[in-house]
């Protein structure tokens, strides 16, 4: 760690922890944020980045460790703390009221707001400063007319105005076009030069090179390293964030021989590419197959469009562009139940959210999804269902809960098992795991995996989406890179470099195809 | 809350704990109303025991309290159907409008047909009027275009001019030019009335559509689908569940419950088609069945219940001299009461 330089030094943590259960989000964290310098947070998803600015914005406090403001120890109970220490946060979704001006907007956050607000006063406050840091908005326009941009700006000129000196951008160009991003660079560059500290939550490598005074990485909870502007260079960024052997090695253990390439193809998408609603990726001109009896994993960082990819598989999205063929057969328009029919499952991250209905008993849920396999008349023939369901979950051996019980009174574990037992139940032909280890613990994950391994050797296709890099290496036979909608990079199995994969994820790679 | 339902089932038998739900709720309201009477002057256990006498105790009484069930509990089954999809009709007065027009239409139309061949015909028409009335919101909802809460809200104020034109222009009855109505049904358009009373074939078609509510979202594959809807529209989908066509099925099932409430009114009782054909039959529909939280035995007890309400609103204008919209009190009461003791209710669940 550096020797902090006392004057410039506005806000210092030291030795932060904080564990949520039995993750330990932020392991003793050291941070000096100066007046005059853009410091990076640079991380992947779950390195703790997230966890670190809520408690330096009072959200969250820390178990131990401490935080000083101009060389003082601090107690931050809530925001309002923070803010009156002058610490300020724009959220990755703006606090704004879009029915609202702008200057009625940063109005409503100002603490010394009087009674009658002058609105030609807050206007005037708000040109002042939005011409000396180019934060250039109309305040008398209504947001809802404001570009993702402008909305940004007016949230910076919110903290501006209730004069905070230590800005928390987190993650402020996910949301942002190219050239929109290099004017928040320029905004940058002149609230430096007044002064203010910046602390910029991002996992984008390139623009951290750009932009960034002081780069700190964290992984798993943990700083890998603090760097200044110019010791800083792609290669060593990256194996800060992912470790040295994070890619590469781990997974040629178990499956090391195994063929690369599963005998027939069971899905491909050809020059397919979908179209954004919200705050979605756009899938551009994806190029993908996958055989049986092979895992194909999908790593990138969060919102590269992977959930996109997996929806549009499913069927729950429609191609813009380009056509999906399953087992040989044109499925460009299919519906999700001619899908599921033709054997295809799904296995999300969060079961009770997109593959139960809490409402409803286990053997209600069960029959949902399975078309038409157990109709009988009008009604359905519960005994088969249950018969057949039955020995799913003897085959994957979970204990079989109460079938009238709602699901909503399952925990956590049990709903994703009777979700799996219930997508296992047909012998699916291929299998869309959507981050399926996300929230579970070490034990239960591992038991995930091997089902996944033991469906694949059965001769299915799976496709893994998953934001653990660690896993992607362990399970995939073949690893796909996206980036911002696109398959950057293919690696057939042993053949990815860590570094290489890294780069590609963080957009500051060239695209390759080793496959 | 079915964790909640089948835990009370097992405590007792679902009816003697619906039934002693339903009543401890009217016990309290009719505390408080009395309370009401009380400061203005009249005697409430006289207003009660006139309602009683003119009601339950009385066989003409009892026979209209059956014949204001009869609209209403097929307007709170329009309700409750597409609340079992997370979808609010609120267009069961629209609805049950366009049923009665259509019903009209099928009447008139073939005046020379035998009894046997002409009710079906008119019935049917009745369900189709609400169906297609209430398809539209559906459709306008399944792609994701107009919320079905506004639409069918906004469609009640069309049904109504729509009858309204016919009954001033094209079929307007020339034996009384001064009032304007449809001709009178032939006979063998009107539904049977039983007993010598006003109460007829509507009341077992209600009873009916009642009971087939609660198989069809009960016993049948499609109640499944539908309520996983309800339950949870994103996995309903995900799971190749047709949300979209699911929607607009069950609202037009829905409308054409509202519709043969309006067939049952003009075929029923009025035998022909007039303005003010409904006194708000869609709206205490949906109240109905929101206070019942859609059980089919909570609808049945909810609609007798109203019945007796709107018909203290008669009685207690004629013997007390109250105003008729004292009832409205009386139902706010109602309300108030349910929604306080909403919250409670889930977080025993």
């Amino acid at each position: 760690m550096n020797v902090p330089a006392a004057e410039a030094d506005l806000i210092e943590a030291r030795s932060i922890t904080k564990r949520y259960g039995s993750v330990l989000a932020n392991d003793r964290v050291s941070l000096t944020l100066k007046g005059g310098e853009v410091h990076a947070l640079l991380g992947e998803n779950g390195a703790g980045k997230s966890t670190l600015s809520k408690i330096l914005y009072g959200f969250t406090r820390p178990d131990s460790g401490e935080i000083l403001r101009g060389g003082t120890a601090v107690d931050l109970r809530s925001p309002r703390d923070a803010r009156a220490m002058g610490i300020g946060m724009v959220f990755q979704n703006f606090m704004l009221i879009p029915a609202l001006s702008v200057a009625e907007n940063i109005a409503l956050f100002l603490t010394d707001l009087p009674a009658v607000v002058r609105t030609s006063a807050v206007e005037a406050r708000i040109r002042r400063l939005a011409g000396r840091f180019g934060l250039r908005v109309d305040p008398g326009a209504p947001v809802r007319q404001l570009s993702i941009g402008d909305q940004q700006k007016v949230e910076i000129l919110k903290l501006l105005l209730a004069e905070a000196r230590v800005l928390i951008l987190d993650e402020p160009t996910k949301v942002l076009a190219p050239h929109e991003v290099l004017e928040l660079f320029q905004v940058f560059e002149a609230l430096k030069a007044e002064g203010y500290a910046i602390l910029f939550i991002t996992h984008k490598l390139r623009e951290v090179i750009s932009c960034a005074d002081r780069i700190t990485v964290m992984r798993q909870g943990r700083v890998t390293g603090e760097l200044p502007r110019g010791k800083a260079d792609a290669g060593t960024l990256v194996t800060m964030m992912f470790g040295e052997k994070g890619v590469g090695e781990r997974g040629q253990t178990p499956d090391a021989g195994r063929a690369t390439r599963g005998a027939k193809d069971l899905l491909e998408l050809h020059g397919a590419g979908t179209r954004a609603r919200g705050s979605e990726t756009a899938l551009r001109d994806i190029e993908l197959r996958i055989g049986e009896g092979e895992i194909v994993g999908v790593a990138g960082v969060s919102g590269s469009g992977q959930k996109e990819l997996g929806d549009l598989i499913l069927g729950l999205r429609p191609l813009a562009a380009g056509r999906k063929l399953f087992r040989g057969a044109d499925a460009s328009r299919w519906s999700i139940a001619r899908m599921r029919d033709a054997g295809v499952a799904f296995v999300p991250e969060d079961c009770l959210g997109m593959a139960a209905v809490p409402g409803m008993s286990v053997r209600e849920n069960l029959v949902l999804g399975t078309g038409r396999r157990y109709w009988k008349g009008a009604s359905i023939d519960w005994g088969s269902l249950e018969t057949r369901m039955g020995d799913s979950f003897r085959t994957l051996d979970f204990p079989l809960p109460r079938l009238a019980m709602p699901v909503g009174g399952l925990s956590g574990g049990n709903v994703q098992r009777v979700v799996v037992a219930r997508e296992m139940a047909h012998e699916p032909k291929l299998v869309i795991a959507l981050y399926p280890t996300r929230g579970l613990d070490a034990r239960s994950a591992v038991s995930v995996r091997d089902l996944l391994r033991k469906v694949r050797d059965s001769g299915s296709g799976i496709l893994l989406i998953s934001e653990d890099l660690e896993e992607l290496v362990e399970m995939s036979d073949r690893l796909l890179v996206m980036y911002e909608g696109a398959v950057v990079g293919e690696y057939p199995r042993g053949r990815w470099d860590a570094e290489q994969v890294g780069h590609l994820m963080t957009g500051s790679g060239e695209a390759t195809r080793a496959g | 809350m079915p964790a909640e339902r089948n835990a009370a089932a097992r405590r007792f038998p679902r009816v003697v704990g619906e039934t002693g739900r339903y009543a401890g709720i009217v016990l309290v309201v009719l505390a408080v109303f009395g309370g009401i009477l009380l400061v203005a002057g009249k005697n409430p256990l006289k207003a009660y025991a006139d309602t009683f006498l003119y009601t339950l105790a009385n066989a003409y009484g009892f026979s209209e309290l059956l014949v204001r069930m009869t609209p209403i509990l097929l307007t709170a089954v329009a309700v409750a159907i597409p609340s079992r999809l997370g979808l609010i009709n609120v267009g069961g007065e629209g609805q049950l409008y366009l049923g009665a027009w259509m019903a009209t239409a099928g009447a008139l139309s073939f005046p020379h047909l035998p009894a046997w061949v002409l009710l079906p015909i008119v019935t049917l028409l009745g369900f189709a009027g609400g169906a297609v009335w209430a398809a539209i919101p559906g459709i306008l909802r399944a792609r994701k275009l107009v919320n079905e809460t506004i639409a069918t809200l906004l469609l009640n104020y069309v049904a109504p001019l729509i009858v309204s034109y016919f009954i001033f222009g094209p079929w307007r009855s020339a034996e009384s030019s001064a009032y304007p109505q449809s001709p009178a049904f032939p006979d063998a358009a009107r539904l049977p009335s039983f007993f010598n009373t006003r109460i007829h074939a509507g009341l077992i078609i209600a009873l009916v559509s009642l009971l087939l509510y609660w198989l069809l979202m009960e016993r049948t594959r499609w109640g499944v689908q539908m309520r996983s809807i309800g339950g949870n529209q994103e996995a309903a989908q995900r799971l190749g569940i047709p949300v979209a066509a699911w929607i607009v099925v069950a609202l037009a099932i829905g409308g054409g419950m509202a519709g043969l409430a309006g067939m049952g009114e003009v075929s029923g009782i009025h035998g022909r088609l007039r303005q003010g054909l409904s006194p708000g039959y869609g709206f205490t529909g949906f109240l109905i069945a929101w206070l019942a939280g859609g059980r089919p035995l909570g609808i049945l007890l909810m609609a007798f219940l109203f019945a007796i309400i709107t018909s203290a609103g008669d009685i207690l204008q004629i013997t007390q001299g109250l105003p008729y919209s004292v009832v409205n009190i009386l139902l706010a009461l109602l309300l108030f009461i349910v929604l306080a003791r909403r919250p409670a209710r889930r977080a025993a669940g």
